[in-house]
């Protein structure tokens, strides 16, 4: 099952009583440092009732329920848009035209070697300064759609460049014009090879709204920090915040691990790996 | 839009690089210590230490980044001496650290795991020990895949290094905030901030295409 017990000999009696004696010692200590954080907790008074009762009240939990709903209204826009945005710039950098090659590999490699929380205050004070008025929901929305786009145009690519060149050459042999090659043929399957990935970059979309609290956009940190400020119990609030946001990520992380499971069973394990080009997600092989 | 709001404003900038600078370099020597312990224990033949690393790792991994800085910088000084004590800068490095370790942790896990069953096998076959199966066979080899995710998380981390801005950390995120305030010219402002990000982030990516390419190879 692991990996390394391979690279020695399978453990014997005494090999295992030693792991058996270090998993209790081990446990032992990981509980300890977990009673220490709870004690910490309770002797500075962090566990009384009342520092929760506000917030996880019906009144306190609909408003975090309508920071979550802020949150994913948030990232439901932006992964669409980085999405299509992201695969008219992976055609560019495949185009034959070297202008758009260029102009789309200019596009990826700024936008990706930029903080998202910086491309979010282009939104929120770059775009009025042009002229353009935007929400903060918008500013938040474009801010992460700069950022990710490139990112999925670079996974939409890789997907594009794993697969077998015949495919693309039967379908011109069958006399399919160069759009119709790209869109009935190419990407379809780029884009059902590169699923879980794209799906692993949408939790990093979803992780980023988190930035809209700088711009003020009312998603689930704001909405943490209103309530934790007037109820006194910051702590508290984060916690609760932090909860949220973990349980809606781990989720779609399982849906990623699920999908990548079932791309190495129907493609094998070669055809999954192209690890690295999503953003921070790193594959779990 | 004023290029003169860039070069006025050059030290304020040359403030927040360095900011950014020795937060990545402290978070990225944070992340590589405990990423490593938490690797070692997550292909350890020690039941618990397997799973209180695993649960580390999925929790950390699936905490957006600012969440964890916040909760770092604001709530838990709550819990008294000596933790209320620690400065900004200190809660930024330790969420950097804490967020890329569950990261460095996988890639070094999926490179150990990389090298196929075989090559120990073989080892152990000549009569190779343990220690000699991984110093010299399996780890030489896990360490060429090993390099090119660790160094995108080193960029990822430069990148999300901006975070120390949502907890009023001198970086350049932070400066160029103040630039807008002051000059109310956003546009250049932002774009000095591009500058020196793409300053860090543009040599490092071309550095780790090249070992990429350098350290491929076929299994």
């Amino acid at each position: 099952m692991t990996a390394v017990a391979s690279y020695g000999d399978p453990l014997g009696p005494r090999g295992r009583r030693r792991a058996l004696v270090a998993s209790v010692l081990g446990a032992l200590v990981l509980l300890g440092l977990l009673a220490f954080a709870i004690g910490k907790f309770a002797s500075a008074g962090q566990l009384a009732g009342e520092r929760w009762e506000e917030l996880l009240s019906a009144d306190g939990a609909r408003a975090f329920g309508r920071g979550l709903k802020a949150t994913l209204k948030a990232a439901a826009m932006a992964i669409a848009l980085s999405v299509g945005v992201g695969t008219v710039m992976a055609l560019g950098r495949l185009s034959h035209r070297r202008v758009i090659r260029g102009l789309a590999g200019t596009y990826v490699q700024l936008f990706r070697a930029l903080p998202s929380l910086l491309l979010i205050l282009f939104g929120f004070f770059g775009l009025p300064a042009l002229g353009i008025d935007v929400s903060k929901y918008w500013a938040l929305v474009i801010g992460l759609t700069l950022y990710n786009s490139a990112i999925f145009a670079e996974v939409i690519r890789a997907g594009v460049l794993s697969l077998p060149r015949g495919q693309a050459e039967a379908a011109y042999a069958v006399g399919m014009t160069r759009g119709q090659v790209q869109r009935l043929v190419v990407l379809p399957q780029a884009v059902s090879r590169m699923l879980p990935s794209l799906v692993a970059q949408g939790v990093v979309v979803l992780k980023d709204t988190s930035y809209g609290f700088v711009i003020g956009y009312e998603e689930l940190l704001r909405t943490g920090q209103f309530a934790g400020e007037s109820t006194a119990s910051l702590l508290q609030a984060y916690l609760i915040v932090a909860i949220g946001y973990i349980a809606v990520c781990f989720s779609l992380s399982q849906v990623a691990k699920w999908l990548e499971g079932r791309q190495a069973r129907r493609y094998g394990k070669s055809a999954v790996a192209v690890p690295g080009v999503e953003d921070l997600a790193v594959a779990q092989r | 839009m004023q290029l003169s709001t860039i070069t006025d404003n050059l030290d304020v900038y040359l403030e927040g690089f360095v900011g950014t600078l020795e937060l990545t370099a402290l978070g990225a020597l944070g992340s590589l210590v405990l990423g490593t312990v938490l690797a070692t224990m997550r292909v350890s033949p020690v039941p618990s230490l397997r799973a209180g690393a695993t649960v580390y790792v999925e929790i950390l991994r699936n905490c957006p980044l600012p969440v964890l800085a916040v909760l770092l910088a604001f709530g838990l000084p709550k819990l008294g001496e000596p933790i209320r004590s620690f400065s900004f800068f200190t809660w930024a490095v330790l969420a950097l650290a804490l967020y890329h370790a569950a990261f460095v942790c996988e890639a070094l896990r999926s490179g150990v795991n990389s090298v196929s069953t075989g090559q120990g096998e073989a080892a152990r076959s000549l009569g190779l020990t343990f220690g000699q199966t991984m110093s010299l066979v399996v780890l030489p080899q896990a360490f060429r895949t090993v390099v090119p995710p660790l160094g995108n998380i080193l960029i990822a981390l430069t990148k999300n290094s901006a975070v120390a801005a949502t907890i009023d950390v001198t970086d350049i995120t932070n400066q160029t905030e103040f630039v807008i305030n002051d000059t109310v010219d956003p546009l250049a402002a932002l774009a000095g901030a591009a500058f020196f990000y793409l300053l860090l982030t543009l040599p490092t990516g071309l550095l780790v295409g090249k070992l990429e390419r350098r350290t491929a190879f076929s299994r």
